[in-house]
């Protein structure tokens, strides 16, 4: 190893003040950063993994404080920099990229502007040359047309567009670390890799370390050197990342392991090897051919300027430049079997959330045929929809198991929404009986009921929600990305989940994802969505490992997958 | 950009219309009899509907509201009972007075509202902060006529620093020839400094009275959206960049924040524009509010449309000034229009 490393967090402790006391978000954490070193810190949502970095950056907020070790940055003592000095480090010695780039841009600001900002506080540009290095930093971040989007606002660029302009922001003063805070999460799984692949380039090219955070273990172990793998505030495991992936050594970093969808494992293989094995009887598959759901040529079109069209127009002469609507889904059809599982992928804005609003009947469709179990559902309009009684058949569950519960309901309360709308069930008693069995159905216990959302974790909310969906006995459940917003390991666990009440209670699916990994273990067909349009459908195993369009295989190359050839030498430096 | 304030003014029209019928309605609903006030308290009845029929208040609604439409697209507001004069004239006489009292109460308002919400939102729970709920809750609770009168008799009667409240200008100067309406700006114009003073003295006070009232939404207004926009990502960036703490304050910041104070400014603008009779009377203020209640008690209805209609096309305009505003400061805003 070098002499120092660039990067030298020691036994690092950082508080929190809260209402219910102080709270140690880190404790007694180490991390080391080599010069030209990139270092993954992986953990899930709570681990301390960006508090961490926030400390080395010192933008801890108001209610936070370092309270314990030391932070070295090429021989200085951040700990006891004053704010000058941390200001002066900050964006010109090491800078950081944020998740949800269009967030972290100044929404009103040119994107132009803001490189320039940070050029000249910087002093490395004066107010003649600015304009010229920001457009230079554009190209070097592969933005099309640098100049004209050097007016550009964030809201007019795309989010991996975004993300580049906050990689150029975060480079403009060649630092010499850079903090990625899950750089990609909430990006295409293609824009993530032009974005990292990118990020990966340039650091490279100057030499830089860079810390990566992110939840992702095949993310870290694809572009990086070392992991660090942390816990509710601790670290549990450092290892090289090839070590970290062939042979983990801490028992949480295993788990963690184990619970990422992967290619070939199973359903069952994300669980920890002692959980107990479901023992829910097998409903038998219903021999009827006929399919329960029949989708054909469905489109759906958006006008596109939106209300103010009519009035623009009187301002315009001449023919509209673009044509007037747009279609998010342009003739789809597909089926679902009774008691199948059908996955629908596709990248932001291919029209797969459209399919399914329109399926779950939320919205109508512009043109197309909609048949459950034999019945035009697509000819009752979406209003009317929701008091029909065939409404009790096609239930949802929602992406983001927080803001799809009324925060003044009880978790009892939502679970018997649907119930007291549409069931059959009447009486107080009766209702709660019924949303008892519904939450041990869904392995929620019994004493969480009465609580409010934000009482409960993210796995617990997402249970919430299974159990509002299949409180009415559904035949169909479409499923949004039901598990996009949780933990890996919270994910492995909803997963079989829902794979288990599929069988004991014969249900359909439709399953919405953009991760490939996730339908792959839960869906029996797979139908892939671009531009509105399905590319692609067949059985699950045979569209992901023999895909037959370009864009699958588009698709399935950007996921990241670690590759250790053989020939590189086995690091064995580990620190626990 | 240009296209979005020609759909706003569009978007304008209806409302105007809205606003002439409405007030016309309004006016003929008021109680008491003009024809019977304006024939004078020893009128005989014959007398009285002699003047009705002169007003022209015999005939039906629907022709009266012909006429008073027809009236109103030559310019004519009609003629004030009270005062004998062509409404319009009354109306620019006295709304430049109301005018320039309450921007300059807006503008100290704002000079002193708008960096105390920064300065709280920037250091919350400190003392800044405290300083900020006390003054605007404060400034909010005391009525108009109490701060005003309090005003007075500090700065008047026990210091004698400021001059008799009493109208705008001293009554041995004469107004300054008119261009704007505005004496600050038509004195300056003339070059006469002993006229801008005058009448700048004569302002302090009454436009300290709206700035203290006015203070409490612009400060907290500017504190909670400061607090807001200092919480977001960006400006997390901003900070992680190593910007100075002036720039991210500012330039992120601030202009961020921005519209909501500038929305909390147009209503305080045009409340505080019908709103301050109190403050007229307190100070003998010729200004619109005193002349549009004097009209009222008097039930003189002429005046009392003009007031209103100048009120809501003040208010219109000064809505699509806001509008306009929005699309200056945010680029969203324009690509929606």
């Amino acid at each position: 190893m070098t002499a120092l490393p660039l990067l030298d967090v020691r036994d690092l402790t950082v508080e929190f003040t809260t209402r219910r006391g102080i709270v140690k978000a880190v404790q007694h954490v180490d991390v080391t950063v080599a010069k030209g070193e990139t270092v993954a810190i992986v953990g899930e949502s709570g681990s301390g993994k960006s508090v961490t970095s926030y400390a080395v950056m010192r933008i801890l907020d108001r209610a936070g404080r370092i309270a314990e070790g030391s932070i070295t940055f090429s021989g200085l003592d951040l700990r006891a920099a004053d704010e000058t000095e941390m200001r002066n480090l900050r964006g010109r010695e090491m800078s950081m990229i944020f998740q949800n780039p269009r967030a972290a841009l100044n929404p009103i600001r040119k994107v132009g502007r803001q490189i320039e900002d940070v050029l000249m506080q910087h002093a490395q540009a004066g107010s003649q040359d600015a304009t010229a290095k920001a457009i230079n930093l554009l190209e070097q971040v592969r933005i099309a047309r640098p100049r004209e989007r050097y007016h550009a606002y964030p809201f007019e660029l795309s989010g991996g567009m975004c993300q580049r302009i906050v990689i150029a922001l975060a480079l403009a003063c060649r630092p010499q670390l850079l903090i990625a805070d899950e750089p990609t999460t909430g990006l295409d799984v293609t824009t993530q890799k032009t974005v990292m692949d990118l990020m990966v380039e340039l650091t490279r090219q100057r030499g830089m370390s860079t810390i990566l955070i992110t939840h992702d273990l095949g993310l870290a172990a694809t572009y990086c050197d070392r992991v660090t793998v942390m816990e509710k505030g601790h670290v549990v495991e450092t290892a090289t990342a090839r070590a970290i992936f062939t042979a983990p050594e801490h028992a949480y970093t295993r788990r963690l392991m184990r619970a990422t969808p992967r290619p070939g494992v199973s359903l069952r293989d994300l669980l920890p090897e002692d959980a107990a094995r479901p023992t829910a009887q097998v409903l038998p598959i219903s021999t009827d051919k006929t399919p329960l759901l029949a989708v054909e040529k469905l489109v759906k079109e958006y006008p596109r300027q939106g209300a103010a069209k009519s009035l623009k127009n009187l301002f315009r002469s001449g023919p509209s430049p673009e044509p007037e609507t747009f279609r998010a889904v342009d003739g789809i059809s597909f089926t679902v079997g009774r008691g199948e599982s059908v996955g629908l992928v596709g990248e932001s804005g291919c029209g797969k959330s459209t399919t399914s609003t329109i399926v779950m009947r939320l919205i109508d469709a512009t043109d197309g045929l909609i048949q459950f179990d034999g019945e035009d559902i697509g000819a009752i309009p979406a209003k009317k929809f929701a008091t029909l009684p065939i409404r009790k058949r096609i239930q949802m569950v929602f992406q983001d198991p927080t803001d799809s519960l009324n925060p003044r309901f009880t978790a009892a309360r939502a679970i018997a929404d649907p119930i007291l709308r549409l069931g059959d069930v009447r009486g107080r008693d009766a209702v709660r009986t019924r949303c008892e069995e519904l939450a041990q159905q869904v392995g929620l216990p019994v004493d969480l009921l009465d609580r409010f959302p934000h009482q409960l974790s993210g796995g617990q909310k997402a249970r919430v929600g299974i159990a509002r969906a299949i409180a009415l006995r559904p035949e169909l459940v479409i499923l949004d990305e039901p598990t996009a917003a949780l933990d890996v390991s919270v994910q492995a666990v909803v997963l079989n989940l829902l794979q288990e009440l599929k069988e004991s209670l014969g249900m359909s699916y439709l399953f919405v994802s953009h991760d490939l990994n996730v339908v792959r273990l839960l869906c029996d067909r797979v139908l892939v969505m671009r531009g509105g349009r399905i590319v692609e459908q067949g059985p699950t195993e045979k569209v992901l490992f023999a895909p037959e369009a370009d864009y699958t295989r588009e698709l399935l190359a950007a996921i990241p997958h670690p590759t250790f050839e053989q020939d590189k030498p086995l690091d064995h430096v580990r620190s626990a | 950009m240009l296209r979005m304030i020609l759909k706003r003014s569009l978007i304008a029209v209806p409302s105007l219309i809205g606003v002439i019928i409405v007030t016309f309605l309004l006016t003929r609903a008021l109680p008491g009899d003009p024809a019977a006030y304006f024939a004078g308290p020893a009128a005989t009845k014959e007398a009285i509907e002699q003047v009705r029929v002169k007003l022209g208040l015999d005939k039906p609604l629907i022709v009266q509201f012909g006429n008073y439409v027809a009236d109103l697209a030559r310019g004519d507001l009609g003629t004030s009972l009270t005062t004998g004069q062509p409404v319009a004239t009354d109306i620019r006489n006295r709304l430049p007075a109301s005018a320039e009292l309450t921007l300059l109460g807006l503008i100290v308002s704002m000079l002193i509202a708008v960096p105390l919400g920064i300065l709280a939102a920037t250091k919350p729970g400190s003392l800044a902060d405290h300083l900020c709920r006390v003054i605007s809750t404060a400034g909010v609770s005391l009525p108009v006529f109490f701060t005003g009168l309090i005003l007075v008799y500090v700065f008047y009667y026990l210091l004698g620093i400021a001059p008799a409240p009493l109208g705008r200008l001293d009554t041995f100067l004469s107004a300054p020839p008119r261009i704007t309406g505005f004496y600050l700006i038509d004195s300056a114009i003339a070059g006469n400094g002993e006229v801008f003073v005058s009448s700048l003295k004569q302002l302090v006070l009454p436009a300290m009275t709206l700035a203290i009232f006015s203070l409490a939404p612009i400060a907290r207004m500017t504190r909670a959206s400061m607090l807001a926009v200092l919480a977001s990502d960006f400006v997390r960036t901003a900070r992680a960049s190593g910007l100075s703490p002036a720039t991210v304050i500012v330039t992120y910041a601030f202009r961020n924040a921005m519209i909501p104070v500038v929305t909390t400014l147009g209503m305080v603008f045009s409340f505080l524009l019908g709103a301050n009779v109190l403050v007229e009377k307190v100070f003998a203020w010729p200004g619109i509010g005193s002349y549009a209640v004097e009209a009222l008690v008097a039930s003189d209805f002429a005046p009392l449309q003009g007031f209103v209609l100048t009120m809501a096309v003040m208010y219109v305009l000064l809505n699509l000034l806001i509008d306009i505003l929005y699309g200056v400061i945010d680029p969203r805003v324009r690509i929606e229009a």
